[in-house]
């Protein structure tokens, strides 16, 4: 229905942003800035938090506060310190949207933001058609301590070559390798996988692998997104899954295996994505996460975010779900900040207030606080995020814990230094939180905080509840595709992803045509037998000594 | 010059509204139907479409759909209008309520709750995606098609049935000739209120897990792929249906109304 209103509101797009022109087009030296922000639907800490969910660790970055609390909404907190601390004052006015398409789409029809965060391969396609405007050198100087972004950014996301931003290309037509390095700040990211509930699997190993979609053992038991990047992403993982499996790929051979868009594949994908469809539940879009926690699904597709919240919604329920990245390849995706030349429009003031703007988000007890709201992971890495998620997951405490648990004895040593850039950037979980080969290795026996504990470490892990969908191991991470924009593909895609959703006139059954036809025909004629039953039916025999006019 | 109110200033609104929101948008359907992503004028939008088994395929399944439910609303409705209309309860007015009170209630919460109880009859609902759309479609033009036949059996004379009964014919010749021919301009209103909507209403399918694209949804995928060149061209194909369903449907209840007097 929200598809079919944007016709309508081609009009009332363009009447709505007739003011708005005018109130933009002012010179740089007005006093205060309007910055138009549009995100994803509850995607920022609306504030509000109720008293037992303060996350009671060091925050350096509030003097004198207990822990990381979110009162007032994001935005608000924003505008308050920016208006405290600029000699001009700045107004927010936050939108959200539902889709990528929905907010391209937007753009399209004449919509002006200033700051936009959509998934990378609409940050992509902006910056192919030039629509973006790069962050200012001023925003990656370290050395100001305002500069959160550039400060706290993790090294994989977003540092030196090697980083997930800088470590794929995409063709634009000014570029050949262009990236999205200094045109884009990530603000979350995640993977792809399956949440799924452990207990009604027939074998914990069939959610190892994207045939999941194809197993005849979990006939309309499992779901798929319903979303044409998704589904065949999940298609080409079933297409190339020994190809993936099999050998050593390095990471630019696996990024061209899940980025082929050839006609040939897509004619494959085709049919598997329609064997997918009469296997699976149905393709939802959000659903998903409700007949998970309800039960109604033994495993759906789902992104790292979402799994995190429905474990955390099933929990409370009384069930437990975990989540699987299958063992070909995952999409690592991302969420970005980019400033639009169309809004800023060379103003210096908005730059300067919209890279403000992504700095706060990115000042790492903000970045907690929309971590905790929304159960995504930040692109931020640094000490309080690493505290956090101790505070979160951290299975060993001092005894005045009250969630202390003593019998634990099994412990997982976490190794997150890839994303935190320390090597000390460890958590120790409860083993029984993650699914490895424990019985292969022999753990170490260790003393920490007085207890002893079996440690055990550097096993693969695919497998796990809320930690490991929050933070994938490293060996997950390194099978991580980014999954580029479809470019000229698109169209065809889409006709692909049109005709497997379609009824095929060629797959009816004879029988099912010949049973409308007849249906069909018994309207038509006891229409027409009513429509002439005078004529046809009801003889008007005139009574003795009446005539028939 | 004087400002005299004029009644013809009171339809100013409408008529706004009508341009901004109705005929605005025809145009651009029509500017986007006819053109392709180069802007040059094109029909092979059209072509595309007839010739194209999976379009065609929709296009039965929608129809499939929407005569399906609209012959099921009709065959509860009708009884039940019928019951409520011609009983002497003095509380018909409050049955009436319960049958349109569900209506005040938003759809998409009403399929939720369908959804749940389906689920508790057939266990796993995505086995029978047809059944489940129809149902639900059912559960949601009920209303529309209850509404229009009880006040064309309200406003049925008393005494016509009684002249019918007078003269001889028994209840089944009166229901038949009487009361059934009376009451066809509320059936042909009650069947455009749902055969219409129903080939469209894609957010029921989506919601009871019919993965299978409708006229609607097939509008909707276009769009959000960015190709409004196609999806405007369905939604024009669709404006035709229904201007040739409208028409049909017309013509046959206008002739009904002449034939009033020549039934008795």
């Amino acid at each position: 229905m929200k598809k079919l209103k944007s016709v309508v509101s081609i009009l009332s797009a363009l009447a709505l942003s007739l003011p708005v022109l005018a109130v933009t087009g002012c010179a740089n030296s007005e006093k205060s800035v309007v910055l138009r922000v549009c995100s994803w639907e509850e995607y920022i800490d609306l504030g509000g938090w109720e008293e037992d969910d303060l996350i009671d660790i060091d925050n350096p970055f509030i003097e004198g506060s207990p822990g990381i609390f979110g009162e007032n909404s994001m935005v608000d907190d924003f505008t308050e310190w920016f208006n405290s601390t600029h000699d001009y004052k700045v107004k927010v006015e936050y939108s959200t949207f539902g889709t990528n398409e929905d907010l391209y789409n937007r753009l399209s029809l004449g919509d002006e933001y200033d700051l936009v965060c959509p998934s990378d391969y609409l940050l992509m396609k902006l910056i192919a058609e030039d629509k973006h405007v790069e962050y200012s050198d001023a925003f990656w100087d370290t050395e100001n301590k305002d500069n959160h972004y550039a400060r706290f950014v993790s090294p994989y996301i977003d540092g030196n070559d090697g980083s997930k931003f800088n470590s794929f290309n995409f063709a634009t037509s000014q570029n050949q390798n262009e990236n999205l390095h200094k045109k884009a700040a990530c603000f979350m990211w995640g993977t792809l996988g399956f949440a799924y509930n452990p207990e009604k699997l027939v074998n914990t190993e069939d959610v190892a692998t994207w045939k999941m979609l194809l197993n005849e053992n979990y006939l309309r038991q499992v779901t798929v997104k319903d979303n044409v990047r998704d589904a065949y992403f999940a298609t080409l993982g079933i297409i190339k899954s020994d190809e993936l499996k099999g050998g050593e790929l390095d990471s630019a051979a696996m990024s061209r295996l899940m980025n082929d868009t050839s006609p040939e594949i897509i004619e494959k994908a085709q049919d598997v994505l329609k064997d997918v469809k009469n296997n699976v539940y149905s393709f939802e879009t959000d659903s998903g996460k409700a007949d998970m926690v309800t039960g109604k699904v033994i495993a759906n597709e789902q992104w790292s975010g979402d799994a995190v919240l429905i474990m955390d919604e099933a929990e409370d329920e009384g069930a437990e779900l975990w989540y699987s990245i299958p063992e070909e390849c995952t999409n690592i995706w991302f969420d970005g900040w980019m400033m639009l030349k169309d809004g800023i429009n060379g103003n210096a003031r908005k730059q300067e207030a919209a890279e403000a703007f992504v700095n706060f988000l990115s000042r790492p007890d903000n970045a907690v606080r929309n971590m905790y709201y929304i159960g995504y992971t930040s692109a931020i890495a640094g000490d309080t995020v690493l505290e956090y998620m101790d505070w979160n997951y951290g299975a060993v405490f001092d005894g005045e814990d009250e969630e202390f648990d003593e019998t634990l004895t099994d412990i997982y040593e976490y190794d997150l230094s890839y994303f935190f850039g320390d090597a000390d950037a460890v958590l120790y979980i409860d083993a029984r939180l993650l699914d490895c080969d424990y019985a292969s290795v022999t753990p170490i026996t260790e003393e920490i905080e007085g207890n002893t504990y079996n440690v055990y470490s550097g096993l693969a892990v695919n497998r796990g509840r809320q930690a490991f969908a929050q933070y994938p191991p490293e060996n997950v991470a390194e099978r991580g595709v980014v999954m580029l924009d479809f470019g000229e593909r698109l169209s065809d895609i889409n006709r692909m992803w049109i005709n497997v959703r379609c009824l095929d006139v060629k797959d009816v059954a004879p029988v099912t045509v010949i049973v409308v036809a007849v249906i069909i025909a018994l309207i038509a004629a006891a229409v027409i037998v009513y429509k002439f039953r005078y004529k046809l039916l009801i003889r008007h025999k005139p009574k003795k000594g009446y005539k028939k006019v | 010059m004087s400002l005299r109110f004029n009644r013809k200033y009171l339809c100013i609104p409408y008529a706004v509204f009508l341009a901004l929101f109705v005929i605005a948008p025809l145009i651009v359907i029509f500017y986007y139907a006819f053109t392709n992503g180069e802007g040059n004028i094109t029909l092979s939008n059209f072509i595309g479409f007839f010739a194209s088994t999976n379009t065609l395929g929709t296009l039965l399944y929608s129809f499939s759909l929407s005569i399906v439910t609209t012959l099921v609303c009709l065959l509860i409705a009708y009884p039940t209008a019928y019951i409520l209309a011609r009983s002497n309860f003095k509380k018909k007015y409050v049955l009436l309520m319960l049958f349109v009170m569900p209506m005040w209630i938003n759809f998409t919460l009403r399929i939720t709750a369908l959804k749940e109880i389906l689920s508790l009859i057939e266990g796993n609902i995505s086995l029978y995606p047809f059944l489940n759309s129809v149902i639900g479609m059912t559960y949601d033009f009920l209303p529309f098609m209850i509404l229009p036949l009880y006040t064309s059996l309200l406003k049925l004379d008393n005494s016509l049935l009684e002249a019918a009964s007078d003269l001889g014919a028994n209840k089944f010749t009166v229901f038949l000739r009487v009361t059934l021919p009376l009451s066809v301009p509320g059936i042909i209103s009650g069947i455009t209120m749902v055969l219409l909507p129903a080939m469209t209403n894609y957010v029921v399918l989506d919601m009871l897990y019919n993965s299978t694209y409708i006229m609607g949804s097939l509008i909707g995928g276009y769009f959000s792929a960015y190709d409004w060149h196609n999806g405007s061209m369905i939604s024009l194909v669709l404006l035709v249906i229904i201007f040739i369903v409208t028409l049909v449907t017309n013509r046959f209840s206008d002739k009904d109304a002449n034939q009033r007097g020549s039934i008795l």
